[in-house]
């Protein structure tokens, strides 16, 4: 076949509008595409966070771990025999581990007497500048958007960067397989973690995605010492009780910047 | 001289070889019978899909809730289903040894899904029945 400069122009001209049609159909196919949305009740928050009201734990009942317990029931968390095998995602700890740079030689006293020795309620502290983050080599922990450090176990490779970065101990890896040692019910709607995953407190982000507070918030509604909101709302409760009460965070100064306040 | 015992040398090896393809020459594997567990008549997509791309879609789905907190699925026929394998999936396909396994069998795939994940409560009855 010759080939001509008119008839060179001519299939480039037609190459060109065929290519103008592409877009076109590629719109009209994607009415049948499958999405993905947020569920219709998810609550969303610019930064999730929370107030431990450490004066309102004191009037509930002694050695109450309504908070600990609901948590590890709905999570499926192991209660390990070896102590260094502990699976912890919220749990209690006495105020000179919890705030270990506030100490001086009378807290002890102001502890024992006006607090009656009560143990401090810690968990993760979803951090705006989270150090276990930065030191994921697989980015199976990331923080959302929302602020809610998250864990992605099916990245996790144990490696346990995390736990040596996180200045909080909030993370723990299952040395062992976790499901012999679950002694409460089985909760069939979540998960469990398998050996050698880190796993830790995600602020009950399954929870949140259907309009429930988290289950330590749930379980404490009677006292309300533990309140869960939105940091990011000048008008939610918790920016209201911070309004209210001077307010502390643990490590302060190591820059990881809590999303977790402490009221005493 | 030495010719002659290597060819019958390598007409033993190339028998001995290929002795698995002989001895099922002219039988076909037969393809595992599944339980589907439901009488509800459609998955979340059409079951040509499903069957070649479940995986696709279930890494999709992972993705999805895990990483960016969407945890309902619009299916390309507009029905919303809440992401969840342990929660909605497992609902219609109760029967996880005869469904999941049977085929996952078949091909020898070893999905880890389950060492996290909670198996279905196997009963006789079909799964999910109603809607």
């Amino acid at each position: 076949m010759d080939s001509t400069r008119r008839r060179f122009l001519q299939i480039a001209g037609l190459s060109v509008l065929g290519l103008g049609v592409k877009p076109a159909i590629d719109a009209l196919a994607q009415s049948g595409q499958p999405e993905f949305v947020h569920g219709p009740q998810a609550l969303t928050g610019k930064r999730w966070g929370m107030v431990v009201d450490q004066k309102k734990c004191l009037k509930a009942k002694e050695g109450c771990k309504l908070c600990v317990d609901a948590c590890h029931r709905v999570h499926n968390v192991p209660s390990m025999d070896n102590p260094k095998h502990e699976v912890k995602w919220i749990w209690q700890t006495p105020f000179d581990q919890a705030f270990p740079d506030s100490e001086n030689e009378y807290m002890k006293e102001f502890v024992q007497d006006s607090m009656k020795g009560l143990p401090f309620i810690v968990l993760c502290n979803h951090c705006d500048n989270p150090p276990c983050v930065r030191v994921c080599p697989t980015k199976a922990t990331f923080r959302r958007p929302d602020g809610i450090v998250m864990m992605d176990y099916h990245r996790c490779i144990g490696c346990r960067y995390c736990m040596a970065a996180c200045p909080y101990g909030a993370r723990s890896l299952n040395w062992r397989d976790p499901r012999p040692f679950i002694k409460t019910e089985l909760d069939r709607d979540y998960p469990t973690r398998t050996r050698g995953v880190v796993e830790k407190c995600t602020f009950c982000d399954e929870r949140l995605a259907k309009g429930l507070m988290p289950a330590c918030v749930d379980a404490c509604k009677e006292y309300k010492a533990l309140v869960f909101g939105d940091l990011g709302d000048p008008k939610s409760e918790v920016r209201e009780l911070l309004r209210q009460n001077p307010s502390f965070r643990r490590k302060p100064q190591l820059g990881t910047q809590p999303s977790v306040y402490y009221i005493v | 001289m030495n010719g002659v015992k290597i060819a019958i040398g390598v007409i033993i090896f190339v028998v001995l070889v290929t002795s698995p393809f002989w001895y099922n020459f002219g039988k076909a594997s037969v393809p595992p019978k599944l339980e589907i567990g439901t009488t509800e008549k459609a998955c979340v997509e059409p079951t040509p899909y499903m069957k070649s791309s479940h995986m696709q879609l279930l890494n999709d789905w992972r993705d999805q809730v895990v990483r960016s907190g969407n945890r309902v699925y619009v299916s390309s026929t507009g029905k919303k289903f809440d992401i969840s394998l342990q929660n909605t999936c497992t609902k219609c396909h109760a029967k996880k040894t005869e469904f999941c396994d049977r085929c996952h069998n078949y091909v020898d795939a070893s999905p880890k899904c389950w060492d996290c994940h909670i198996e279905p409560k196997e009963t006789k009855e079909a799964g999910r029945s109603d809607k």
